[in-house]
Order: C-alpha cells, then structure tokens, then sequence
C-alpha cells in the first residue's frame, strides 16, 4: 500500500497533496517529465496510458492521447519505460478499462507491479462493475482508486470511500478534464462530503490550472490532481522545465 | 387479427428483464464514469416503472399510430422474387414519419424525458436518421435538441444535416478521431457528463450502458411484433424460414429479431463487409471483433492488438461502427442468431435490384440485408424458401451519394 501510505504519512505531516498527470509516451522526454514533477514536489504521480476513446476527457487529453499513439506508445510500451523511472515518488496509472480488459486482470496487474508502478484509475470503471479487475488488483497489491462524482448520493459516496485504494479521486465539477476559468464551489463542496464520510486521502481533480485554484480546492480536501494544465504546456512545445516550473508554482501556492 | 396502416398499434407483451446491470450473457453491463451512474439508475428505473404502465404503454402506442403512422405494412415482392428464386417480403420501416424505424425508440425515451422532468436531449447519429428522428420528436415536445454527427458524415448527408437544422436542432460536426458515428458517441457521452442534471441522452441503438440496450429494443420490438402477425397473415399462418436485418448497432434488427426469438425462424444480421472482411476496411464487429469495452457496455468491438479501437469503414455511415449491441453479441455466442455480412458493392447491388423490381429504394443501411439475400439466394438461402427482411429505412438520403458512386454527379 505504497501510493496509500505515502500520501497519508504526507497529509498527517501536515502538507496538501499535489498529484500530476502526465500523458505516458507524449514526446521523447516524458520520462524526464516525470521526474521533472517529482523533483518539484509532486506527491504523487499518475501516468496516463492513452486509449483511443477516452470520453472522460476534454480536448487537451485527446489530443496528448492521440499524438501519443500516433507516435507509436502502446500500454506496455509505457509499462516498460515507466520500470526505468529511480523516482521514490509512488506511481499510478490512469486509463480506461479496454485497456485493462484487453490485457487481462491479472497480467496487467502483474506489469505494474513489475514496473513499480502502485496503482491504476479507471474512469470507466465505477463501483458496480469493479470486482473482476478489483480483485486482481487487490491480489497482485495494485491500489484502485475510486471516483466520486458531484452526482453520486451520500450512501454510495461512503460505499467508493470503503473501497477506494490508494485516495479517493473527487470530481470537482460536472464535465470532463480541461483547464476551467472559472472554479465553483462544487469543488469545495465535493471535498467536504468526501472528508465527512473517509480518513481516505481525498484528491480534487478536473479543472484545476492556477496555483489560486489550487489552494482553494485543497482547503477543504487533503490535496489536488492536475492534469490538462500540465499537457498543455507539454503540447505548446514545454518540456521537463516548462512542467516543473508549473508545478513548483502549484506547490508553494498549496504550502503558503 | 389483422394488422393494417390505420388500425391503432397494439403493443405485444414486454420482453425479459435483463439481469445483472443489464447482461446478456457474458456482454452488456454498465462502464460508465461515476458521474453518469445516477443518472442511468434513474433512468432504468423510470423505464420500469413506465413500461409496465397502462398509461404509459397508451400514450407511446398512440403516437407510433397517429404520428409515426405505425403499424407498418408487409409487402410480398413478387418481382424480387421471381428473380432470386426465394420469397421475399419486406417490413417496411421506410414507411414511418421521418422514414426510418429510429422514430420509434425516440417517441419512446421522449416520452421517458418529459417523465424525468428534463428539458434538453442531446443525441448521436451516423447516417443522420437517428438525429432526424430525435430532432422531430423534440420539436414535436418542445424540447431543446442537440445531435453529435462525425464530420465524415456532416459531409456526406448533407441532406439529414439539414432536415435537422429545419427542425430547430443544434447540429455538431465531430472532428474527433475518425469523425464518425464512433467519434459522436464519445462526443455526446463527453456532452452528457457536464450536463447530465438536465440533459437525457437519446441514444439511438442497442449499445450503451444499460439500461440502453434493453430499453432500445424494447422500443424497437413493435418492429417483430407487427411482423410476425403480418407475415403470418401472408403465409397462412406459418413463419418466415429466415428473418434478416442489417446491424450496425443492431436496433432495427434485434427489434426485428424480439418479434422471431420463439419461432423456428433463422434470424440472420447482416454486418457491413465494407470493401471487404480481408481488407481490414469494414465494419464487421461480430465477425472480426473481439470481446471489450466501449461506450458504457461489454460486447464484440473491432481492437487492434493493445485493445485500441480500430476505425470501421462501411458506404453506409449507419454501419459505420466498430461494434455492436451486446444482446447481439450474444445471440451470436448462443448460436440463436447468425451474422454475415455484405461489401459495399454488394449493398449497392441491393440498393439498385430493389429499386428496380420493387420500386423501393432502400437505405443503403437496408440495402446490406438485401444485397446478402441477392448473393446467397439459392446457396446460403435455400431456393424456395420465405425470407423476411426488415426494411430499417429509406434511401432519399442516400441519393446524391450512390449517384455519384455510380457515375452521375447531381447538380
């Protein structure tokens, strides 16, 4: 329970987690993106495998997505590169359950944990329908992070925080991911049902681009994820630099 | 009973429940994000609670009868038949408001969108009859409308593109992907996750989460129901010796199928070959698909070797998908239904042998089940035998497009 420890040991030592995301296989450097965030104070960091339908996803993702797949990564591809990664910072990879399914529950859970990797989130993937992969999962030590929606009711909430792995992923806003303007109080809102019903780290996702939101969104949550406001930078032509310039601004807005 | 044109549609007996969020076998389920998840509980259970309601079932066979203009009739074709050396009769689905049998489906979860108080529908649509359908029934409910439709297929049903625009509903150009009716599904699936409080997704076939794929058929089963009396009727009381359908997501087919599950009728889906299965350009899901996930349901998808979704190649943007309803998908392991396919020019074949011999030009999604009856009348069809085949559609909006194809550029 590495990705679930280390965020705990984080949290009860009194900091706000940040957790990037970053498109696995996006250009020849994101490895060095990878590590590029870990050395700017990511706690944590989820490495996308890019499917080629991913309807949780706004117009940044599809296109990293896609140009990752047109320049050749596959799962295992990315699997492998990610063994490489001396990072002490736990792994996750996020992607959507055809992948998963494809592979096999218990082959891709063994790959992960072949690669070092902690644990997986599934957007596609809710509650209801978790117990093949779940299973496996739980089996091989890969810890399955759950999402909560600003839709899901309270006793179903508290159904996902039970058997959440890893943190509980709260979802900010009605939509998918993509830098937002404007940040509602949904967020605020998502986080303060989640911390009432788990002891789970709680993580705010979707939307969350500025060190402002950032901050606000971590105050009534254990800490943030980011996502498309990383990819953009890295699809503007932004390489390790450019991504740990963000994210070291998102730190010290979420330490001030 | 007879079932003519101006008797009012009596529904037949509702078909089994699914079990197990919605599986058929080992296919179907519900892998959506978590923010759907409550929208499609209330959804199966407004569905339930509505389909074994009197008023309910009333109020939807009342408008298939005075708006769709259901029943539809069965028609013996005798030229066709002569020259294939089978007997052919045709349900005819091209016949209903808006010229296609997606209307049914539309009034039914129409109906469903005004009993969950929403105000907004949003739909996809490949050959643009399931938005022409969608767009009707909301200007016909007052409803706002938005339809999703691939770029590839803006372009080439300009025609349905613009009925919809007439009809007051929002059409978007989905340059996503292979910007088809694949890529309009996860565009209106994208849509719905921010706007699922007030928006009802009106999807227009058998796939999806459930309780889509149950409550589509059970939409479309009027199709069966009506044609099985009907060509009981025809002949003296016996049952086709095939029923066929084309199947992209299979609605008019497992509507058709609903109607036959009982009988000792051979169902027969007809997957688009494309320009053929070895040419990897085709969408033949249950043919050459394998077992994944996609848009909310476990069923048989075109993948390639990592469980990437391959593009589907078909002349019908209709079939132009890379999978297919799970209730199909398991009709096919169970051995109850058994799917072929039809190429491109094979479909253009039917197109033209039935505008010909009949005088009825078919959708060129239609056209697939036809252009398989033509090639395996006497092989896979034994002589003499009676065939039904479901007539999903008609082929106005395919006009301008099998003209050029064909050699004539319209003006």
């Amino acid at each position: 329970m590495k990705l679930e420890s280390h965020l705990r040991a984080r949290r009860d030592g009194g900091a706000k987690l940040l957790v990037p995301y970053v498109t696995g296989g996006l250009g020849a450097e994101w490895l060095d993106v990878v590590r590029a965030v870990c050395d700017a104070g990511a706690d944590a960091v989820e490495i996308g495998i890019p499917f080629s339908d991913p309807v949780m996803d706004g117009p940044t993702i599809q296109e990293a997505s896609q140009r990752a797949l047109e320049g050749g990564a596959t799962p295992s591809s990315i699997i492998a590169e990610a063994a490489k990664l001396d990072v002490d910072t736990p792994l996750a990879v996020m992607t959507y359950y055809n992948v998963v399914h494809h592979a096999g529950y218990r082959r891709f859970a063994a790959s992960l944990i072949g690669a070092g990797i902690d644990g997986a989130i599934v957007p596609d993937l809710p509650l209801d329908e978790l117990d093949g992969w779940g299973d496996a999962a739980d089996a091989a030590g890969v810890e399955t992070v759950l999402l909560a929606a600003p839709t899901t009711p309270d006793d179903r909430l508290a159904a996902i925080c039970e058997r959440s792995r890893g943190f509980v992923y709260g979802i900010a806003l009605l939509g998918v991911t993509g830098a937002r303007d404007e940040f509602g109080p949904a967020a605020t809102r998502m986080g303060q049902r989640l911390k009432a019903v788990t002891d789970l780290p709680v993580l705010i996702g979707l939307g969350i681009s500025s060190g402002a939101q950032a901050a606000a969104a971590a105050a009534a949550a254990d800490g943030v994820i980011v996502g498309s406001a990383l990819i953009a930078r890295l699809l503007d032509g932004g390489g390790p630099d450019a991504a740990h310039a963000l994210i070291s601004e998102l730190r010290k807005a979420l330490d001030a | 009973m007879a079932i003519a044109r101006g008797t009012p549609v009596e529904l037949g007996a509702p078909g089994p429940v699914p079990t197990d969020l919605g599986r058929f076998g080992e296919f179907g389920g519900r892998y959506v994000p978590e923010t759907l998840v409550p929208a499609l509980e209330e959804l199966e259970e407004v569905f339930k609670v509505a389909w074994a309601s009197d008023e309910f079932r009333a109020e939807f066979a009342g408008l298939l009868t005075n708006y769709a203009g259901r029943p539809t009739p069965v028609t013996e074709c005798h030229r066709l038949s002569e020259r294939l050396g089978v007997r052919v009769l045709l349900k005819r689905e091209d016949l209903t408001h808006t010229g296609s049998h997606k209307i049914n489906n539309v009034l039914g979860q129409a109906l469903l969108t005004k009993r969950m108080g929403k105000q907004r529908v949003i739909a996809e649509t490949g050959a643009g009859q399931h938005g022409v359908a969608t767009a009707t029934v909301a200007a016909l409910f007052g409803l706002d409308c938005v339809v999703f439709m691939g770029a590839v297929d803006v372009e080439r049903q300009a025609l349905n593109v613009w009925r919809m625009r007439l009809l007051g509903a929002e059409v978007i150009p989905v340059e996503s992907g292979s910007a088809t009716l694949k890529d309009a599904i996860n565009d209106a699936l994208r849509d719905w996750v921010a706007t699922v409080e007030y928006t009802h997704y009106c999807i227009g076939s058998v796939v999806g989460p459930h309780p889509y794929p149950w409550m589509v058929r059970e939409f479309q089963r009027v199709v069966g129901d009506e044609a099985r009396e009907q060509s009981r009727e025809i002949l003296g009381g016996a049952d086709p010796d095939i029923v066929a359908a084309c199947v992209g997501g299979g609605s008019n087919a497992i509507g058709t199928f609903a109607g036959f599950l009982d009988t000792d009728a051979r169902l027969v889906g007809v997957e688009a070959a494309g320009l053929g299965l070895e040419s990897g350009k085709h969408g033949a899901s249950i043919d050459r698909g394998v077992p994944g996930v996609l848009h909310g349901s476990r069923s048989l998808y075109l993948q390639d070797e990592d469980g990437q979704i391959k593009e589907a190649h078909s002349i019908s943007a209709g079939l132009d998908y890379p999978g297919v309803g799970p209730e199909h998908a398991a009709l096919a392991a169970s051995g109850r239904a058994e799917y072929h396919s039809a190429t491109d020019d094979e479909a253009l074949a039917g197109f033209q042998v039935l505008a010909e011999t009949e005088g009825i030009v078919p959708a060129l999604e239609s056209a697939h089940a036809i252009g398989w009856l033509a090639r395996e009348a006497g092989h896979a069809v034994p002589a003499g035998s009676t065939v039904l085949v479901t007539l999903s559609g008609r082929g106005d909006k395919d006009a301008a497009q099998v003209a050029e194809r064909l050699g004539t550029k319209l003006p």
